[in-house]
């Protein structure tokens, strides 16, 4: 029996799984359909990375092919649909870092895992998460640093979201290069994560949802 | 009669090379400066041949730190070769015992990375901060795959022709220059491009950094020879890396590597095959250079969580075990930084010659790797950097003691930090100094 659209994609067939995308268009099935399925494949490609199968290249690859069939439906969507989700999480690099792969790894598993993710970027000023925590009420708040200047830039943040009488409001986890439960105490944080699974853990932990 | 240098063996080598580190020729400041240098270098070596030196060796973990100490930033040690010379020295007269020190030869002058427009990095005052501690590297996509071939075909043109003019602004109109590996014969065309006004202005800005580029290289030997008078060895031999690094990190960007061991594997291997006599060479001219051999070389796309085991074994460790034994074979010692997690690793990289390098870890269960490795390698680390920037000396002082009681048992380790600090209380080095002479004494 051959491999349906979403394991193929799981299992990362390119060509396979662009050559499917093309002929169900083709056929008339709906864009939203595809990224249903692409969204279950993610998923799975989610699941396997936290079981160790899949590691960082596996979810760049899969990232890139989702791109791709993005690009290929987008003229066939009528209209997006808004799908639920489990709950808010803003995510950013503190200010004076640019780095970016962890940040974006927490991005990818947060959103495959049921959560809306906005994304601030990176080197983000304390105002920037401020405003946005603000604006989004959201629970839950990242912060990712690779460099120790990380280590103060993390605690002026939390000190400009205590400035704005909203700190309470939130659950903040850290991560990322030189951070440990030491730089939780210092920044006034409240966990630390070693790697992408333990956003998710975190976050689901604070928001619920399993 | 005395053995031609080829026909050594790399422990031979070695041993010349050591000897050379510890009887250079230093106008030492008294008899007790040139007494302890000749007990530091004595107990990095111990610790490197898998011995029992007098005591555990300490590489403070001092990175820029000498600048935050003196009062500076990094923007200022940057742009003032006075002030970041002076601030090396005050450091060094009055921070107390170590082990090891050396110039500030990773503080790159702004100057010359201003008047290159070296686009790989952003530094204060260029794209970052004024007050920004660190400089940042700025990876991108500077070889598009299609010119792997290329790279493969010839990489010395690729670097002059492609890759400076992408990453250099000084250098972009390189790209107008024929291929420079020229063995015709009669070099009249080769040298006809040089007549180019704008290839002429490119070579203008090139001397001029070259010059400036000398300026800073003084202070930078003013307090290596500073640092070694008053007894101090340099552990600063030369640095390098993994093949793999050097295509994700400068040409491919992280996820164009990581794509290319899917959709492009061959070149991908070829790529890194033929950088490393590269590699080697570049590394044992640099050393030749200085009397130390040690090596440094941080390690970044091969960590836990960036590939699977089975992918280190396929691209990432092949070629960087080539490029260590290429210049354990020139009698140098490879210190390879594995920044990130290393545990998943450590069955596979026990497979080295005894004794021939040293594994410095940021993240690791060093009692593990103690138990792995201890046997073949040296090991180094790795007090956390946040209990060093953010904790008190007694804290430090502690975990000190949890990773010699780990590690030290039967030589081979060096102590120091999970990475450089650039900032904090100078007692919280100093403590890891006084934890090595409380509980790192062989007896």
């Amino acid at each position: 029996m051959p491999k349906d659209f979403i394991t193929q994609l799981a299992d990362l067939e390119e060509e396979e799984v662009i050559k499917l995308v093309k002929q169900r268009l083709e056929a008339g099935d709906g864009a939203l359909a595809i990224l249903e399925d692409s969204r279950k494949a993610m998923e799975i490609v989610g699941d396997r990375f936290v079981k160790n199968q899949y590691f960082i290249p596996e979810l760049v690859y899969s990232g890139e092919l989702l791109r791709q069939i993005t690009e290929l439906v987008k003229p066939h969507l009528v209209q997006s649909g808004e799908t639920k989700h489990l709950g808010e999480v803003v995510i950013g690099t503190v200010a004076g870092d640019i780095h970016d792969i962890g940040l974006n790894i927490v991005d990818f598993m947060l959103g495959v895992n049921g959560f809306k993710v906005y994304n601030l970027g990176v080197d983000v000023p304390a105002e920037k998460f401020v405003e946005k925590m603000k604006e989004t009420s959201a629970p839950v708040l990242g912060l990712s640093g690779f460099l120790t200047l990380a280590f103060d830039a993390m605690k002026d943040t939390v000190v400009a979201l205590e400035a704005a009488g909203i700190r309470g409001k939130m659950k903040i986890m850290i991560g990322g290069g030189q951070i440990d439960d030491e730089i939780v105490k210092y920044a006034k944080a409240d966990a630390y994560g070693k790697d992408a699974m333990a956003a998710v853990f975190l976050a689901k932990k604070w928001i619920g949802g399993n | 009669m005395e053995k031609k240098w080829e026909e050594l063996s790399w422990q031979e080598k070695r041993e010349e090379r050591f000897k050379r580190w510890l009887s250079q020729d230093i106008k030492f400041a008294n008899s007790q400066a040139e007494k302890l240098y000749k007990e530091r270098v004595t107990r990095f070596v111990k610790a490197i041949k898998l011995e029992e030196p007098d005591r555990v060796p300490v590489m403070l973990p001092a990175a820029f730190y000498p600048a935050y100490y003196s009062g500076y930033t990094l923007k200022d040690i940057m742009y003032d070769y006075d002030v970041l010379k002076n601030s090396w020295l005050k450091f060094m007269n009055e921070f107390g015992d170590m082990d090891s020190f050396g110039g500030p030869g990773l503080v790159f002058p702004g100057k010359v990375v201003d008047m290159i427009d070296y686009k790989l990095m952003k530094w204060p005052g260029h794209g970052l901060a004024d007050d920004s501690q660190s400089y940042q590297f700025v990876e991108g996509e500077y070889m598009p795959p299609e010119e792997y071939d290329d790279l493969i075909r010839d990489p010395a043109d690729y670097l002059m022709r492609y890759f400076l003019p992408r990453s250099v602004g000084a250098l972009a109109p390189w790209s107008k220059l024929g291929p420079m590996t020229a063995f015709v014969g009669i070099p009249v065309w080769y040298v006809s491009q040089f007549g180019d006004p704008d290839i002429r202005k490119s070579y203008q800005i090139l001397l001029e950094a070259g010059q400036e580029c000398n300026r800073w290289m003084e202070a930078v030997m003013e307090v290596s020879q500073a640092s070694l008078e008053a007894g101090y060895p340099s552990i600063w031999g030369g640095l390098n890396g993994a093949p793999y690094d050097f295509i994700g990190d400068m040409l491919r960007g992280t996820a164009g590597v990581m794509m290319d061991m899917f959709k492009r594997p061959d070149k991908l291997q070829k790529a890194m095959e033929r950088l490393v006599p590269i590699a080697i060479n570049e590394t044992v001219s640099m050393a030749d250079a200085l009397d130390c051999p040690i090596i440094f070389m941080p390690l970044h796309k091969g960590t836990g969580g960036f590939m699977s085991n089975e992918q280190f074994k396929t691209f990432y460790w092949p070629t960087f075990k080539e490029v260590m034994i290429g210049i354990i074979n020139e009698g140098l010692v490879p210190i390879p930084f594995a920044e990130g997690d290393y545990e998943p690793r450590l069955e596979i990289i026990k497979d080295m010659p005894r004794s021939s390098v040293v594994w410095w870890f940021e993240r690791m269960d060093m009692a593990k790797a103690k138990k792995v490795l201890g046997d073949t390698a040296g090991i180094a680390g790795n007090v956390p950097v946040s209990v060093l920037c953010t904790g008190t000396p007694q804290e430090v002082k502690e975990q000190c003691r949890k990773v010699i009681e780990s590690c030290a048992k039967g030589g081979g380790y060096i102590l120091t930090g999970s990475a450089g600090v650039e900032r904090g209380n100078p007692d919280n080095l100093r403590a890891m100094m006084e934890a090595a002479k409380e509980y790192g004494v062989y007896k």
